[in-house]
């Protein structure tokens, strides 16, 4: 950010719940491969008639989510009807929730940050839009999907906390942890269940008023969310420097262009017309089920990350990424516990993303530790283990792929490497510390791949020094 | 505007002229002290029931597009939207 | 014996369980009665006579078997045009709606079609359920059985009609702020609105959905109770329907005598209250205090705001409802646009009459930005008023009697360039609804040779208790309510 300036940004968050049917009616929510309209029915397609039940289990999954984001959960909550007219809204109206939301003031910690969360509220999903032509401006006409009307969706909203690209990417990351690890989202962005947007603002460093904010939308992932922010923040800095002013809009954020553009501007408050649906009686929340849903909450992401650094002594980085997915945090602790030494095993992990049981790993990564096989035969063997379920120490033993540590064996392979490339010998000698790779590589060779290259790499130093 | 209700000019005084006469009518509502008064959006206190998350076969991609006005390979139809999405 | 078509429920049932008539044989002489008097009343948009016969026939078929009969087994049935019944045109009597088939029966209809009801067909209404006439039909007004020149009352003026001029045995309805019992008192028939809840609403085409209540029309309020009976109860589709059930036949003739029956001296002093009604009314409740009931006044202060609380919340609601009806899955689409916005202006302009516009207009107006708390919020705490105005009441009283309607039914066109006269024809029956509470409108005299409508309210849940206050003041009268237009004259 430019010296003498700050940024700050609030972000809305929507999140598709984990629920096998709809939010108001009993269509299957799983709609991603489904053919057009094949997922819908009466109330999802808003016929005349049709009358919205609400989904038990929607309700459950924000009231987990607003339990892991610190947030109180309402005693009396109420749905209410937002007002506007768009295709993908079949009912004219979206069930949402105004004044009464099931949960209100929570807190959550990013790197560095605790953000205040101001609410998490439950509605439906709208239907989707494929526009014949090109972009919305200039297509004839547009084709109307309603299997995604009426998925449960979640609101989380944040206070204007953020300061940052990266602590409002970094948030939402954080976001996308929490809702895997407690089940309640799926939170692919790429697949629309995570989408955020940022209400982003600046002002002088120091100063107490907000500048004119401007909403980014169309942003498909954590990266488009960086730099989108990261663009408007120094677009909006540019155009305060130059004397010019922040309009109050929504602007979408453009993938090929790599820039923030204006789609709508608010000069007018947007009139939603809310008020209480008067087809879905008002939610009374049990505070029994609100703490039995409490107790059964698994260890949260960052807690866990905190836990990991503790007790298994691995980087605060590594724990980060360990703790993005519930599942890989599992592994990397079954692992060590199977008796594989934790940086290694947080190393590997992070760098190859392997697919095996934790005894597997385990053996896996101990034969690396223990000098018994290299990086890449290693590789090769995780291959191997994946495809039919072998375990590591057969597979080196069934293809004798053990590495050559052997001192005399490797010694006489160097000697022959030497002696054929007396030149690249010399220049080693002589500084050149590039021509030490090119002997290595003809050790590797000769080995078949299979030489201790550490070790190869030590008994080769000592010969060209010895010679 | 917001009802996308397509008044024509000359229909907008016709119906400014009724809705005032009606308007005039609610107006006596002014009259009463509401202040300490809840609002009753329901006048039948009801539970709200939630239902079990599960799945039941809901209509056909032909049942659902059947009074389509527009349909095209099991899409709905609809002109040149220009407004961006709200 | 009078023609079929002119028996009750009661009786024809008692028929065609003895095999004395057929299902058949009651649909056809339904169909012909409907032929004599169709070209005058036009309670009809459309028949049904194919699904008829097919229902018929199979009325008959568990008839002979002897299973699976109920009450409304072979009873030809209308159905007002807002009740979706699947596979058939239902349009709430508006042209935004020509054409649509609905793919599934509304809960009610269901229940009906289980029961082994015959659908005759569907019944006119005013566009959406709104108005006080069924001249806001956008398919022409039904006209009164009993003086083709007035109205029949509305907005289930068709229904009414139906069961009046004898094109129906029984009928459904829809009411909203009386569009039960108002048609039922202007066209001489038996119209109960249940306590909000006590029937689905799921299928039910919403006007507005915090009021809307499914309920039947018939010559007796026996009749009419049986087909309450048979659409009531909880449904998993519609979530304010409530799990209450109850037995509104064991009580009804229980009688009205040590009941006090509560009659409000707001409903006698309001504005275009006509002495002929009046007159009637005063005549009923004396009968009933000579029947053993005491009567106790009591007052509802606030019945001169109901009106106006009510032209808020239902229009606000209605406007909301209404949304949906945008072209794009179903219903009417102007062509001649070139992009959406234009689809949905034009469609809407064209779509739809001028009273849906107006209450679309006035709703969406007590909605926006800076009005709501003047109008909707305001509307909804006086709607808690008149709601503890009946809690009062009803703590010196058991039911409450009335008149139904003001006025008799009066002359085609009268009211329509006057929307807040038309209006006032309800006065009498908002309130209950604003209440939730149940409601039963029965013949009570007549005006000028026109009938009066007596109004019964209960307590919420107690429709058991207004239906049979109801049945002890038809027993009272002398002779039984006929169809009216032919056969008993």
């Amino acid at each position: 950010m430019r010296p003498g300036w700050e940024a700050v940004i609030g972000m809305e968050v929507h999140a598709q719940l984990s629920t096998r049917s709809k939010m108001f009616c009993t269509c299957s929510s799983d709609y991603l491969a489904a053919e057009p309209n094949a997922h819908v029915c009466e109330v999802c397609l808003g016929l005349p008639g049709a009358l919205p039940v609400a989904n038990g289990k929607a309700v459950e999954q924000v009231i987990r989510t607003a339990l892991a984001l610190n947030c109180k959960i309402a005693e009396h909550s109420k749905f209410d009807r937002k007002n506007y007219f768009y295709p993908d809204l079949p009912k004219g109206y979206q069930i949402s929730q105004y004044d009464m939301p099931l949960s209100l003031t929570g807190w959550v910690d990013i790197p560095g940050r605790r953000v205040r969360i101001t609410r998490v509220h439950l509605e439906e999903d709208t239907g989707k839009l494929v526009h014949a032509g090109d972009a919305l401006a200039t297509a004839q006409e547009s084709l109307v999907d309603l299997n995604r009307a009426g998925v449960p969706l979640m609101e989380i909203v944040s206070e204007p906390d953020l300061t940052s690209a990266d602590e409002a990417r970094d948030y939402a990351q954080t976001l996308r942890a929490v809702l895997r690890a407690i089940g309640a989202s799926e939170a692919e962005m790429e697949k629309g269940q995570l989408r955020a947007e940022a209400n982003v603002s600046v002002r002088k460093a120091g100063a107490v008023e907000l500048g004119v904010k401007t909403e980014l939308k169309n942003i498909n992932s954590f990266r488009s969310l960086h730099r989108a922010v990261e663009f408007e923040i120094d677009r909006q800095i540019e155009v305060l420097e130059s004397g010019g002013e922040i309009v109050q809009e929504t602007r979408g954020w453009s993938e090929p262009d790599q820039r923030t553009f204006s789609q709508r501007r608010k000069e007018f408050a947007d009139d939603y017309r809310y008020f209480p649906e008067p087809d879905l009686p008002p939610l009374t929340i049990d505070p029994v089920w609100v703490e039995g849903i409490r107790e059964a909450l698994p260890e949260l992401p960052h807690v866990r990350s905190k836990r990991l650094v503790e007790v298994h002594g691995i980087t605060e980085f590594d724990a980060g990424l360990l703790v993005q997915e519930g599942a890989t945090a599992d592994l990397f602790e079954a692992t060590v516990a199977a008796g594989a030494p934790a940086k290694p095993v947080a190393n590997w992990m992070i760098s190859h993303q392997p697919e095996l049981d934790a005894a597997r790993l385990a053996e896996l990564v101990n034969l690396v530790v223990g000098g018994t096989i290299n990086r890449d035969q290693a590789l090769e063997v995780m291959a191997q283990a994946q495809r039919d379920g072998s375990r590591p120490g057969d597979v080196v033993r069934d293809k004798g792929l053990a590495q050559v540590s052997d001192e005399g064996a490797l010694g006489e392979v160097i000697g022959a490497v030497i002696a054929e490339f007396p030149q690249a010998a010399a220049d080693f000698r002589s500084g050149n510390q590039r021509a030490l790779g090119a002997l290595l590589a003809e050790v590797k060779k000769k080995t078949d791949g299979r030489a201790n290259m550490k070790l190869a790499s030590q008994l080769l130093r000592d010969s060209l020094k010895e010679s | 505007m917001l009802a996308r209700l397509g008044l024509e000019a000359e229909e907008e005084d016709y119906y400014a002229q009724q809705l005032s006469g009606i308007l005039e009518h609610i107006g006596r509502l002014g009259e009463l002290d509401t202040d300490s008064i809840k609002p009753t959006a329901q006048a039948v206190p009801l539970e709200a029931r939630l239902r079990q998350d599960q799945p039941e076969p809901g209509l056909t991609q032909e049942q659902a597009l059947a009074n389509a006005p527009e349909r095209r390979s099991g899409f709905f139809v609809v002109k040149a939207i220009q407004d961006p999405e709200p | 014996m009078s023609a079929l078509h002119e028996e009750g429920l009661v009786q024809l049932h008692r028929l065609l369980v003895d095999r004395e008539v057929s299902a058949a044989e009651v649909l056809d002489d339904q169909l012909a009665a409907i032929e004599r008097r169709e070209p005058e009343v036009h309670a009809y948009l459309r028949l049904t006579d194919e699904l008829a016969r097919a229902q018929a026939a199979e009325a008959d078929r568990r008839l002979a078997a002897g299973d699976g009969v109920g009450a409304l087994t072979g009873i030809p049935v209308a159905l007002k045009d807002v009740l979706c019944v699947a596979g058939v045109e239902t349009t709430a009597g508006s042209k935004i709606l020509r054409g649509y088939r609905p793919p599934t029966d509304a809960t009610v209809v269901r229940r009906l079609r289980e029961a082994g009801a015959v659908f005759l067909g569907m019944t006119n209404c005013d566009e959406f359920a709104m108005g006080s006439s069924t001249e806001n039909s956008s398919y022409g007004p039904t006209r009164n059985p009993v003086d083709a020149r007035r109205v029949p009352g509305g907005s289930s003026g068709g229904s009414a009609a139906a069961v009046g001029a004898g094109e129906a045995v029984v009928s459904l309805g829809t009411d909203t702020g009386g569009s039960i019992r108002q048609p039922a008192a202007l066209c001489g028939v038996v119209g109960v609105k249940p306590t909000y809840g006590r029937v689905s609403r799921f299928g039910l085409i919403a006007f507005a959905s915090s009021l809307d209540q499914v309920g039947p029309f018939a010559r007796s309020v026996a009749d009419a109770a049986h087909v309450l009976q048979a659409i009531s109860g909880l449904d998993p589709r519609d979530a304010t329907s409530a799990d209450r059930p109850a037995d509104l036949l064991g009580e009804l003739e229980g009688g009205v005598e040590g009941m006090r029956l509560g009659v409000p001296r707001e409903y006698f002093e309001i504005e275009g209250m006509e002495t002929g009604v009046r007159v009637a009314v005063e005549q009923a409740l004396a009968a009933l205090e000579r029947a053993g009931a005491e009567l106790v006044e009591v007052s509802l202060p606030h019945t001169d705001y109901g009106l106006a609380a009510y032209y808020i919340i239902a229009p606000a609601e209605a406007s909301s409802n209404l949304a949906r009806f945008d072209s794009v899955r179903y219903g009417m689409r102007d062509e001649s646009a070139t992009n959406l916005l234009e689809t949905y202006l034009r469609t809407r302009r064209h779509g739809f009459g001028p009273e849906v516009r107006r209450r679309v207009m006035l709703g969406t107006y007590a909605l926006s930005a800076g009005y709501y708390d003047a109008y909707y919020l305001k509307a909804q705490k006086v709607r808690t008023l008149i709601a503890q105005d009946f809690t009062a009441a009803f703590e010196h009283c058991d039911a409450i009697v009335s008149a139904t309607s003001p006025c008799v039914a009066f002359p085609l066109g009268a009211k329509t360039e006057d929307p807040l006269q038309m209006y006032l024809n309800d006065v009498l029956t908002l309130p209950a609804s604003l209440a939730g509470l149940p409601g039963v409108s029965l013949p009570c005299g007549s005006s000028w040779n026109l009938p009066v409508g007596l109004q019964v309210l209960a307590p919420q849940w107690e429709d058991a208790r207004a239906l049979r206050v109801a049945r002890a003041f038809e027993a009272l009268q002398v002779s039984q309510p006929q169809p009216s237009g032919e056969g008993s004259r």
